[in-house]
């Protein structure tokens, strides 16, 4: 049984490291694309961030000390795993854990780099670590309790959408949603907009071949985050995938309106926000399935 | 193929212009004239940066980050005058603190001259710095293959 587990996981893992930056890629593409074109611009053509990627592949290798490009590589490792373990059906909290580990070691990257610039960034990425987690948890806690077990592939078992019974985690993801896309207004450590970021956040000291896997590993994320999404609309009837693609293109989309729509926000307001929403939303949802 | 041609990214940085060509360098990356759409991104640190826009020319004060900013962009990577005044000094070239265009600091790729330059002229610019950008990336390529 347990090797059954370690090799699906295993698989699945693979087949996510192949797939997923395709699709990330892609994604990535078509997000610039309507971002432009609603600030009125053509915007670059959809494969930009392969492109870009590319180029970052080919720049000198340079760095500031030995262990940041493993680091990050520990972080894009351990991101794959996640998608891996979500996508082959597997434990909903490991996932969480495992995609919160890849996190750390891509602060703990910009922190080995001593650079004030970075150290700015990994501290606002780790105040956003903070301010996501207790929904992420939540989330974890009330698909349990809709279907009986943290196996994803649960959630293929349910007779309606877990959205339809845990709707209030629902909206306390969609908020944390954008903390973990990096989007404004929420996009403190790592912004894709330079005019608004202390030199490049996070990233400042990663150039060439390492800020290249860092793209990678964000969009390996994004498509695991929006795999997150498409599991509350998911059920044991023959349209579920559809559902859950509609809901994940929809939500997407208004992740960009978000994006182009808000000023960065302080702190301050993301934190508390962020866990007043947990509080509410998540505990309000649980409390009421867990008593009735 | 090359991809370094496909994604400039650019960092500008203002030595001592009097604003005129800085002006005109961020309306070159302004939604009008759309950037983007070669793949131009602003990047705002040297570590990311393909394409270097130096506004204003060089003088005792600006020369060392001039210099700074430079040794940390990773190659391949391209210069680009901005301005008479990057070019040669222009207006200001027998000022008593002025040493003369960027050239006296770091090798310049592409010269665009034009008191402010255009935004049409520094998209040209771009353009030959981005082939240029392909230029190099393919000497290094044969380098690395050499060695
Ligand atoms: S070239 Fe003209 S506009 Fe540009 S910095 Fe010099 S004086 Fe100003």
């Amino acid at each position: 049984m347990i090797e059954m587990t370690l090799l699906t996981t295993l698989i699945g893992t693979l087949l996510f490291a192949l797939v997923a930056p395709v699709v990330g890629c892609l994604l990535a593409g078509l997000d610039r694309i309507i971002s432009a074109r609603m600030q009125g611009r053509v915007g670059p053509p959809l494969l930009q961030p392969y492109y870009d990627v590319r180029k970052l592949f080919e720049k000198e290798r340079a760095s500031v000390n030995a262990v940041e490009r493993v680091y990050v590589g520990a972080a894009l490792l351990f991101a794959v795993l996640a998608g891996g373990i979500f996508f082959s059906g597997g434990n909903l909290l490991l996932c969480v854990f495992v995609i919160t580990l890849s996190s750390l070691f891509f602060i703990m990257a910009a922190y080995s780099t001593r650079s004030p610039y970075a150290e700015v960034g990994a501290a606002r990425e780790t105040l956003q670590v903070m301010s996501y987690e207790p929904m992420v948890l939540l989330m974890a806690v009330a698909f349990f309790q809709v279907t009986g077990s943290f196996d994803v592939a649960a959630a293929f078992g349910l007779t309606h959408p877990a959205v339809c019974t845990i709707g209030l985690v629902f909206l306390g993801v969609l908020f944390i949603l954008t903390i973990k896309l990096r989007k404004s207004p929420f996009d403190l450590a790592l912004s894709h907009h330079a005019h608004q970021e202390i030199v490049r956040g996070v990233t400042t000291e990663m150039s060439g071949p390492t800020l290249g896997m860092v793209e990678i590993m964000h969009w390996c994320e994004n498509v695991l985050f929006m795999g997150w999404i498409g599991l509350f609309f998911v059920w044991g009837g023959p349209l579920s995938l559809i559902a859950a693609l509609i809901a994940v293109v929809v939500v997407y989309f208004l992740e960009i309106w978000i994006d182009n729509n808000f000023a960065r926000v302080k702190w301050q307001f993301m934190f508390k926000s962020a866990w007043l929403v947990a509080l509410v939303a998540g505990g309000v949802n649980i409390a009421v399935l867990a008593f009735l | 193929m090359a991809f370094a041609s496909k994604s400039p990214w650019v960092i500008h940085y203002d030595g001592s212009s009097c604003n005129g060509c800085d002006i005109e360098v961020l309306a070159t990356l302004c939604p009008g004239f759309d950037g983007e759409r070669f793949g131009v991104i602003n990047t705002g640190n040297p570590k990311h940066a393909d394409i270097f826009l130096v506004t204003g020319s060089v003088n005792e004060q600006n020369i060392g980050v001039v210099r700074e900013i430079y040794e940390q962009m990773l190659e391949p990577k391209v210069v680009v005058a901005c301005g008479i005044c990057a070019c040669s000094g222009g207006v200001f070239h027998d000022c008593y603190n002025v040493i003369g265009g960027v050239d006296k600091a770091i090798p310049v790729d592409v010269y665009a001259p034009g008191c402010a330059v255009r935004p049409e002229q520094l998209i040209d610019a771009i353009v030959a710095g981005v082939a240029k950008l392909d230029e190099k990336s393919a000497a290094m390529k044969a380098a690395k293959k050499g060695a």
